[in-house]
């Protein structure tokens, strides 16, 4: 045990470890750079430069230049890009805020003494999370189809008309596919973190004669807001990253065109325009209004709890 | 049961380490909880009510495509989607399903088995690696690395898929298995969980004694290391292989060859085909229905996993 070598391998692992944690970190990072740091490099290059092709199909060569914000003027001035990005934020106002509520009261309902079978209850409530957005999508298309939904045969029983996929109630169509398929998802962690509020805060408060009511508005709440905060910022990004749902709807519903969601836009930008450069300024657009959504969201919520 | 339950919540509380807490939530809320005060038959029969309620909604689209699994195209349209029709066409639509194409069906399945199987196992061992480096060692520049990787996590997936896919058909490596393998084995917000997890369950004393026995530092983390951290690696396993299973964006970028498809791209070009060919609506139903399978037993099965999980930070 007391051998220099020992001695000194113990010494050097503690004040400087050498190699070991660069050995440890190497194939995660080797492919964090490749796969993450490499194409927002990319990304913000492409932004920034413009491809001119020379001939009609670029047969006498192209010329690459530093564009400036050309490409980000280009993307601004869409008025479809900008309108989408709108599209979104009403989206995200209705949907985060209804899912996040029905997620919290399930999950309040579930903790609360008077729920039974609560583990029946939270599995079924968790299942579609295991269901792929666009496999969740696929199912609801076919109950939002007239003549094959039996939802709106049901509706027309009681005298009411429903069109699921018509300009005006498209949009909560798909709203209601991200809610079915993240509301048990965010259930699932607020219930974890109600199982971690000690029981003697909820001794002290049933002492004080407080009502399951007044335990979820005083206690609860107030002690599951980190839970809260975090799956509001994970929802606002995946809002602004709206894709699938959309796109694979858009089969059957011809009101969602190729500029539906700012996505959508930039996917089409490249594949159907073949304009990569003015995508990859969408691109870079929609991460910055997602991280500004969420930093202001995080900072919201920070003035107000201290 | 119930006092049972609430006992250990309150020693959970004071449990030190984030194992021991882990541990003993898991077997308050497998007793089942006692919270409030209100527990009269009233509130009992209201509160139940809501829940059936909201259980329904989430289980009607999943009864439908049992249902409608079950009929021919022409029952599809004529009977009551709720109810089955007379004829049970359920095993020649699967038998469809798993023969239509030589069996697409079934590679796509496979596709999707191999995409996420091999690549959440990967992207948690370099997690792990990851995350146990960054909390067992002080080093030079260990909080620029941490930083950069924290704000990969709030990068949205598809930023990055448009420029990797240039980036990967300049390399030749679009259309191809690489071209989402590779992308999956990355998880940042697995490394962060492994970090936390790894602050809170590896303790000093217990490498140090390691070292004093004569190991080295890779043999160390792969005996001890990975060790202390199997609950976090089994949610980190998790969300990589739902994420990897559940995406879309990127393959469908990325692929153009059908037979590389995951199943969720190879269902959505059924779903495509159904208005000009109408014996894709049984192809659809019955391929989701079998699609569905699996993950809904692996949900349910798995659920208590998932518990603490992304919270684990926040409440320890």
């Amino acid at each position: 045990m007391s051998d220099p070598t020992t001695v000194r391998r113990r010494k050097r692992s503690v004040s400087s470890p050498g190699a070991a944690p660069w050995l440890l970190l190497a194939p995660f990072l080797a492919v964090f750079a490749f796969t993450f740091v490499l194409p927002i490099i990319v990304a913000v290059g492409n932004s920034f430069t413009r491809v001119t092709r020379l001939g009609v199909f670029g047969e006498e060569g192209v010329i690459t230049e530093f564009a400036w914000f050309a490409n980000y003027a280009q993307a601004l001035e869409n008025g479809n890009f900008i309108a989408s990005i709108g599209r979104m934020l009403l989206f995200g106002v209705v949907q985060v805020t209804v899912m996040i509520t029905l997620s919290t009261v399930l999950a309040l309902l579930l903790e609360s003494a008077s729920a039974r079978w609560p583990g029946v209850f939270r599995a079924i409530y968790f299942l579609p999370y295991g269901i792929p957005g666009v496999v969740a999508t696929i199912l609801w298309s076919f109950l939002y189809v007239p003549g094959l939904s039996p939802i709106i045969d049901v509706a027309a029983w009681v005298g009411w008309d429903v069109d699921f996929l018509g300009a005006g109630s498209v949009l909560w169509s798909i709203a209601n596919i991200v809610t079915w398929t993240y509301a048990g998802y965010n259930m699932l962690i607020i219930v974890a973190q109600l199982k971690a509020i000690p029981g003697e805060v909820y001794e002290a408060a049933r002492v004080d004669g407080a009502g399951p009511l007044r335990m979820a508005f005083a206690i609860q709440l107030p002690l599951i807001r980190p839970a809260l905060v975090l799956t509001v910022v994970f929802s606002i990004i995946g809002t602004l990253q709206l894709f699938a749902e959309p796109q694979v709807l858009a089969t059957v519903a011809p009101s969602i065109d190729s500029e539906y969601t700012p996505n959508l836009s930039a996917y089409t930008t490249a594949f159907a325009y073949n304009d990569y450069n003015v995508a990859a300024a969408q691109a870079v657009l929609i991460a910055l209004v997602a991280f500004a959504l969420s930093f202001t969201f995080l900072r919201l919520t920070n003035r107000s709890s201290s | 049961m119930t006092t049972a339950a609430s006992t250990a919540t309150g020693a959970a509380a004071g449990a030190t380490s984030t194992g021991e807490v882990q541990k003993l939530r898991r077997t308050a809320s497998a007793g089942g909880a006692d919270h409030s005060a209100g527990r009269s038959p009233a509130s009992t029969i209201l509160v139940t009510g809501i829940l059936v309620l909201v259980a329904i909604y989430f289980l009607v689209p999943v009864y439908w495509v049992i249902v409608a699994a079950t009929k021919t195209t022409d029952d599809l349209f004529a009977t009551n989607g709720f109810w089955f029709a007379d004829t049970f066409a359920l095993f020649s639509n699967l038998q469809q399903v798993l023969t239509y194409d030589n069996g697409i069906f079934v590679r796509w399945f496979a596709n999707s088995l191999l995409y996420a199987g091999v690549g959440a196992v990967l992207a948690t061992y370099f997690a792990a690696a990851g995350g146990y480096a960054l909390s067992a060692y002080r080093f030079r520049g260990s909080n620029l690395v941490f930083g950069t990787i924290l704000g990969g996590v709030l990068v949205p997936g598809t930023a990055t898929a448009l420029p990797l896919f240039l980036l990967f058909s300049q390399l030749g490596l679009a259309n191809t298995y690489w071209a989402v393998l590779i992308p999956s084995l990355v998880s940042p917000y697995g490394l962060f969980l492994c970090r936390i997890y790894a602050d809170a369950s590896v303790s000093p004393s217990l490498l140090e004694a390691a070292r004093l026995d004569g190991a080295s530092e890779l043999r160390i983390f792969h005996s001890v290391g990975l060790r202390v951290l199997t609950p976090a690696l089994v949610t980190v396993f998790l969300f990589q292989l739902v994420g990897i299973w559940n995406n879309y964006f990127l393959p469908l970028v990325m692929l153009s060859d059908q037979r590389l498809y995951p199943i969720t791209l190879g269902l959505v070009n059924w779903r495509s085909q159904t208005d000009r060919l109408p014996e894709f609506y049984q192809l659809t139903t019955a391929g989701v229905l079998l699609s569905v399978i699996p993950l809904a037993i692996a949900m349910i099965v798995l659920q208590r996993f998932w518990r603490g999980g992304l919270t684990e930070g926040s409440v320890k």
